[in-house]
């Protein structure tokens, strides 16, 4: 089972790739160089928060991009190269298929993901060292107390640790849209469809937030607008809880057990979605 | 059909199990102040498309893209112009000091420079005015900045040199450079600052020769041509006898 479901997957990210995706990386890396050339004109703190705000917020919505874009072609387009029948015709599961699947993409997110921190990374300790010899340059002649208070401030304002976790975030968030894609594009008429209902779950989801809390804590609404609420709360995920780049960017410190719940909040509903898109999928005629 | 009512109760019933984890988390948000910001002042502010934008998860993006329009506003000294994005670069990103201290040094060092040079102001009284109103303002920003992030060094330093320096209020600017040094991060010459500060207040003399003279006998680390200066003021007012005094020879 293991087999089948990893050789669907490979062949779904050669597939993927061959439909040059990885041409989003490219534009990342000229986001990425471009404004740091851009803010050379800024003071370094300025540039580092700029440029750490640019590249994690481009990440973010490459990552999701990439996610509905490629989640959103699989199923049409193996239907549309008559592809599923020669696969479902084999003792090949529907549950296997749609796994593989799936798992193509996240594997595409993941090497976007990783390509894309690297080159930011590397970019940014350029950056970083640039300033660090510019500063010994510039005060060689000062006392080694207020070079080191230099020096500090430039890593002060450097990379921290905790990026990382909120990368790993951005990849949860990914994943779970791809998986919501999937199981969109499994009662979806086309393509088009798929993305365009994938841009308004996007949107409700960053509002989720404050429709739940409306149903919740709004005692004054009426039945209609409660239900309406309802199952805004119920059905859309909360994508609004997978932001934390933002407070991470700006130096905040995220709890472990905070990072923890919000990954196992990510991987419970791409689980169900996954659930979810199989069990229309097996009842979908092919 | 029956299919898709399943899926949808599967849905629902999956929403309700998720529920007390999706409030805990926001709760968790919430209590770290996290994303307080979206109000709908902020929305009156930013207009359509840049609230969406915020709310889709690219809050900072929308944040640096203003700032960098406040960088041009205050190129063409557009003052009016650099406070309208400041206080929504600074909404936007309440955590980020950077934002703060920007605002305060553009309101309180360069606007209030213009005001005060206003060549279209005949009258030199409006023009002090204006320029306290911009003094006032880059206060504002500096002590909205600490309330949002009471950790962070950089905000009091920016708050002790408007007191110092434009101000002239010693003794604030003192306590400032004093917080300041007490928290992690703060440059090694706060605790310096904040006695050199209070070495101009009239009544505090003893307790800033005091500490003073405390970082005096830390060693030749700490002994500054400004705080041998101000130790030799501080032991002339206060008669302190010559044998108590520090040597003649140190610079």
């Amino acid at each position: 089972m293991i087999t089948r479901i990893f050789a669907i997957a490979r062949n779904t990210l050669t597939e993927l790739t061959r439909q040059k995706v990885f041409y989003v990386l490219l534009i990342f890396a000229l986001v990425l160089i471009g404004s740091s050339v851009f803010m050379a004109r800024f003071t370094f703190q300025q540039e580092f928060q700029i440029l750490k705000d640019i590249s994690l917020g481009a990440m973010s919505i490459f990552s999701s991009l990439l996610a509905i874009v490629a989640a959103a072609r699989l199923i049409p387009q193996d239907i549309d190269e008559r592809t599923v029948y020669a696969i479902l015709a084999k003792p090949v599961p529907r549950f296997e298929y749609l796994l593989g699947k799936l798992l193509g993409v996240l594997l595409l997110l993941l090497i976007s993901l990783v390509v894309m921190s690297a080159l930011f990374v590397a970019v940014f300790y350029a950056r970083e060292q640039i300033v660090l010899g510019e500063t010994m340059r510039q005060m060689s002649r000062a006392p080694r107390e207020q070079v080191d208070d230099a020096l500090n401030a430039v890593r002060a304002s450097g990379l921290k640790i905790d990026i990382f976790a909120g990368i790993a975030v951005i990849f949860l968030k990914a994943c779970l849209l791809a998986a919501l894609t999937l199981f969109v594009s499994t009662f979806a008429t086309t393509q088009i469809f798929t993305v365009m209902m994938m841009m308004f779950i996007y949107f409700i989801g960053h509002l989720q937030a404050t429709a739940r809390e409306y149903w919740l804590e709004q005692q004054s609404a009426g039945w209609i607008a409660k239900t309406f609420l309802a199952i805004v709360a119920l059905i859309f995920p909360d994508l609004q809880a997978f932001n934390l780049v933002d407070e991470i960017v700006a130096g905040l410190a995220i709890p472990l057990a905070l990072f923890a719940k919000t990954a196992v909040l990510g991987i419970f509903y791409t689980m169900i979605y996954t659930l979810a898109a199989t069990f229309v999928f097996y009842g979908k005629e092919l | 059909m029956s299919r898709v009512a399943f899926v949808l109760a599967m849905l629902l019933a999956f929403g309700v199990i998720k529920l007390p984890a999706e409030r805990a988390i926001a709760l968790q948000h919430r209590q770290m102040e996290f994303g307080e910001v979206m109000n709908l002042d902020l929305r009156e502010k930013l207009g359509q498309l840049g609230f969406i934008a915020a709310l889709s998860g690219f809050r900072a993006a929308v944040a640096d893209f203003l700032f960098v329009e406040a960088h041009v506003a205050w190129e063409r000294t557009e003052w009016g112009r650099v406070l309208f994005l400041f206080r929504q670069v600074t909404t936007l990103q309440p955590h980020v000091p950077l934002f703060w201290d920007m605002a305060a040094w553009h309101m309180a060092w360069n606007a209030s420079a213009a005001a005060i040079n206003d060549s279209s102001q005949p009258r030199m009284a409006l023009r002090m005015k204006t320029q306290r109103e911009y003094f006032a303002l880059g206060k504002d920003f500096l002590e909205r900045g600490i309330k949002n992030n009471p950790d962070k060094p950089q905000l009091y330093e920016s708050l002790a040199l408007l007191y110092r320096e434009k101000l002239n209020d010693h003794e604030r600017a003192s306590e400032c450079y004093a917080k300041a040094g007490a928290l992690p991060g703060a440059h090694s010459y706060d605790k310096r600052f904040s006695a050199y500060e209070l070495s101009y207040c009239e009544g505090h003399e003893r307790e800033a020769y005091e500490r003073l003279r405390a970082l005096y006998d830390v060693g030749e680390r700490e002994r500054l041509p400004t705080l041998i200066r101000r130790l030799r003021v501080l032991e002339d007012k206060l008669a302190i006898p010559p044998e108590q005094r520090i040597p003649e020879q140190a610079n």
